[in-house]
């Protein structure tokens, strides 16, 4: 036991939280710009899941790092891409929308594999960004993004039209604004963020593993309504979740005597107690799930 | 002679729905004109056209030149100097002033959003208009008065040729009204013109040079000249307007409290609300509450219904307390409630008129857990019939009426029934056509005569003078002000009403 809190009190331990953290942090922040602009981002496990996957099958079959980092974001893009055009063009259900973007990218990811790879579960091996954290490219990346988000929703002009269309998108529309197009940008930026996230689950870990987003999205998802749709507190709500997670890995490596069974869904249960009892000051965005 | 400063011919369908049949309108530089129709009449919709949030199906659009309605957009219209303050407001309630006057146009330095240029350019414009206003203000904190004065101001500061003002004056009091229309006159005589959208009369003749009046779509006339208000009636309805409303005889001084507000404080979802509220209407009384809206009206009504919960005082119906009462329970009391949202608390939309009669009269045709469908046909028949409403067939959707026959038919549940002690009316007639506001004005009068205490609330001053004994006025949650009996008749009412509408001691 005195082992398992003396590891807690390392640099090694503050490298793993970060190391968890940044997939959290970047999906949320994707989905605080959807949900910004009036769109709910159920779809941000998707997202982690295809960046998770194409930053592994691009940086496998080119042996690039920042190609499998694009390759994540454009996967990303490409997810938010169908939800924008079922949920801003064709007006649907923004949460079935959601939740089947997620299902089929579980199977897409299954299937690809298995065409491409003879095997379901796992893409082949390659040399990744390895578990350093100062040595990744997407820890700098992340911070980067963290700070962009922040400046960017408020102190730029598409961030004032998101901050406006998720409110009230009728009064966008007769200031001259087009609601849709204002929609489209913070979904597919959004996206692009998530799918960088997602390439954190596979290029630390030298290949991607079949459902490697584990409700990442969600508990991200949590984040952005715990933060009131603030990135940068929606950041540091991530920090806390990842810190869960590390703890928890540490209380199996550790073996402090309960079930791994019991232990990882420590993050979940957080992100459950703290939706319930966080008081909630901040209203969501007033057009939130509401089509044009 | 010069060329318009706007003309525009459209016609435009929903549905099966013709909003608009070849309405024209023409609209001079430097004038203000009215743009007159009962509701539903398309004028809304005509200046939507105009300002490009709605499409024509077929139409011709002049704004200095041909414009071509396909092509036609908000941000095209704006290019030519037209600019729309809109009836419910379009400030998005979480940006500042400043963020809300940007946006669109945002002024930018650096690649970043200049905030402090847009402050500055909102300052100038309302300083234009002889306004002062904070423009780091969140518009979600300011009242209504104050949000449509800072549009305003943002509006009219991009519009160079065409102001378009739809029902402005709705949501203030009569002192706004006055520093609104002087505004107006100001922009119009600096060679911009006005296109004033509204029902009000007396609107039309305090500022109006021209007028032009809709009728179902259609433009049924149009006066350069002088012309009365009667004749604008006549246009609006398409035939004689209908007797003004009459009071009912006032109450003996000893008549029981059929309806007790005591010290009642509701409040509202987002804060204010009603604070403290003693208000005691007797048998065969009407007392008006009148006020700007948003000053507690709406959660004094909800408590007083049962539909919200009382937090503190209490309420009583014929001598019963009923505080923590069922809506149920003070129904079977004699309590009538005429909602604010016909659409959320009168009726179900979807189900039949004979169901919606039903459901507000379960005492009645109610058999145990059955209903007694014989009974609720004679009664839903006999109800269409008494009160005039159109289509008179029981099957027909409630949501199918037009607004005037929905706002009848919830009249005639509530109030053409046995046992009824108090009325609590909620802007009766609003968006309803003149005639069936006759029709709702007699009918709350004949129930009071018949000996019910009515509590009307509603924002139109000329329908609360109408129809009182008594008129207090609300402002942020509390009673500010009452007239009574010969205060009410004398000339200086509205001014004095309308003085506490806003916070100020006449």
């Amino acid at each position: 036991m005195t082992g398992f809190v003396a590891s807690l009190i390392t640099l090694g331990f503050l490298a793993q939280v970060l190391r968890i953290a940044i997939p959290y942090v970047l999906a949320a922040l994707g989905g605080t710009l959807s949900e910004r602009a009036g769109v709910i981002d159920l779809a941000l496990e998707a997202k982690l899941l295809m960046g998770a996957f194409a930053a592994a099958v691009l940086g496998y079959e080119t042996g690039s790092i920042a190609v499998g980092i694009a390759g994540a974001a454009a996967a990303g893009v490409a997810v938010a891409a169908i939800q924008a055009l079922w949920s801003v063009r064709l007006g649907a259900d923004q949460v079935v929308t959601g939740i089947a973007l997620n299902l089929g990218a579980f199977g897409f990811t299954r299937y690809f594999l298995g065409v491409r790879y003879g095997q379901g579960a796992n893409s082949p091996r390659f040399d990744g960004v390895g578990t350093g954290v100062l040595t990744n490219p997407i820890t700098w990346i992340a911070a980067a993004l963290v700070a962009l988000v922040v400046v960017g929703l408020w102190q730029t002009r598409l961030g004032l039209r998101v901050r406006a269309v998720g409110e009230r998108p009728d009064a966008v529309a007769a200031a001259g604004v087009s609601v849709a197009r204002v929609r489209w940008a913070a979904v597919l930026i959004g996206g692009a963020i998530a799918g960088v996230g997602g390439a954190q689950l596979s290029l630390p870990v030298d290949g991607f593993v079949a459902e490697a987003s584990g409700g990442r999205g969600y508990v991200a998802l949590a984040a952005v309504i715990m933060s009131g749709w603030r990135p940068g507190r929606a950041a540091l709500w991530c920090l806390a979740f990842g810190l869960a997670d590390a703890v928890q890995y540490r209380m199996q490596t550790h073996g402090v005597g309960l079930p791994a069974e019991l232990t990882r869904l420590l993050p979940y249960v957080l992100a459950l107690v703290l939706l319930a009892v966080w008081p909630r000051r901040v209203a969501p965005p007033r057009a939130l799930g509401q089509p044009d | 002679m010069t060329a318009p400063a706007m003309r525009v011919r459209a016609s435009r369908r929903f549905g099966d729905c013709v909003a608009l049949a070849d309405a024209a309108l023409e609209v001079a530089a430097g004038t203000v004109h009215a743009l007159c129709g009962e509701n539903g009449a398309g004028k809304s919709t005509l200046m939507r056209v105009v300002y490009g949030l709605e499409r024509a199906d077929r139409g011709e659009l002049e704004l200095g030149e041909r414009i071509d309605l396909a092509r036609h957009g908000v941000a095209q219209a704006q290019a030519r100097g037209v600019g729309m303050v809109h009836q419910h407001g379009m400030l998005v309630p979480t940006l500042t002033l400043a963020d809300n006057a940007a946006l669109g146009h945002e002024p930018v330095r650096g690649g970043r959003y200049d905030r402090a240029a847009a402050a500055r350019a909102l300052v100038a414009a309302a300083a234009r208009l002889g306004q002062r206003l904070d423009p780091d203000a969140l518009a979600g904190d300011l009242t209504v008065g104050e949000q449509q004065r800072a549009e305003l101001a943002m509006v009219a500061a991009r519009a160079t040729r065409l102001l378009i003002l739809d029902e402005p004056t709705a949501l203030l009091a009569p002192r706004e009204v006055d520093a609104l229309f002087a505004m107006v006159r100001a922009f119009a005589d600096g060679g911009g013109a006005v296109v004033l959208v509204t029902h009000k009369l007396d609107e039309v003749m305090a500022v109006a040079d021209e007028v032009t009046v809709l009728r179902a779509g259609r433009t049924v006339a149009s006066w350069s000249a002088e012309v009365t208000a009667a004749e604008i009636a006549r246009a609006m309805i398409g035939g004689e307007p209908p007797p003004p409303a009459t009071r009912a005889p006032t109450p003996a001084a000893d008549a029981a409290i059929a309806l007790a507000i005591e010290g009642v404080a509701a409040p509202g979802p987002r804060g204010g609300g009603a604070v403290d509220v003693t208000l005691r209407v007797a048998a065969g009384e009407v007392v008006g509450v009148a006020g700007v809206e948003g000053n507690g009206q709406r959660e004094l009504a909800l408590a007083v219904a049962g539909l919200a919960p009382v937090a503190r005082g209490a309420v009583a119906v014929g001598g019963v307390d009923v505080t923590r009462a069922t809506v149920a329970a003070r129904r079977a009391l004699g309590l009538a409630h005429v909602p604010e949202d016909r659409h959320l608390h009168g009726l179900v939309q979807g189900a039949s008129v004979a169901d919606n009669v039903a459901l507000g009269r379960l005492a009645e045709v109610g058999r145990g857990p059955l209903i007694d469908r014989a009974a609720v046909a004679t009664l839903t028949t006999q109800l269409l019939a008494a009160h005039d409403v159109r289509p008179a067939d029981p099957a027909a959707r409630a949501g199918a009426l037009s607004g005037g026959n929905q706002q009848k038919l919830v009249v005639a549940r509530e109030l053409d029934r046995p046992g009824l002690r108090a009325v609590l009316a909620v802007h009766p007639t609003r968006g309803v056509d003149l005639a069936a506001s006759a029709r709702i004005h007699a009918r709350l009068r004949d129930v009071a005569a018949a000996g019910a205490a009515v509590l009307l609330i509603a924002a139109d001053l000329d329908e609360l003078l109408a129809l009182c004994h008594r008129v207090v006025v609300m402002h942020r949650g509390a009673l500010a002000g009452e007239l009574a009996g010969a205060a009410l008749a004398a000339p200086d009412a509205r001014a004095r009403l309308g003085a506490w509408m806003v916070g100020a001691t006449p």
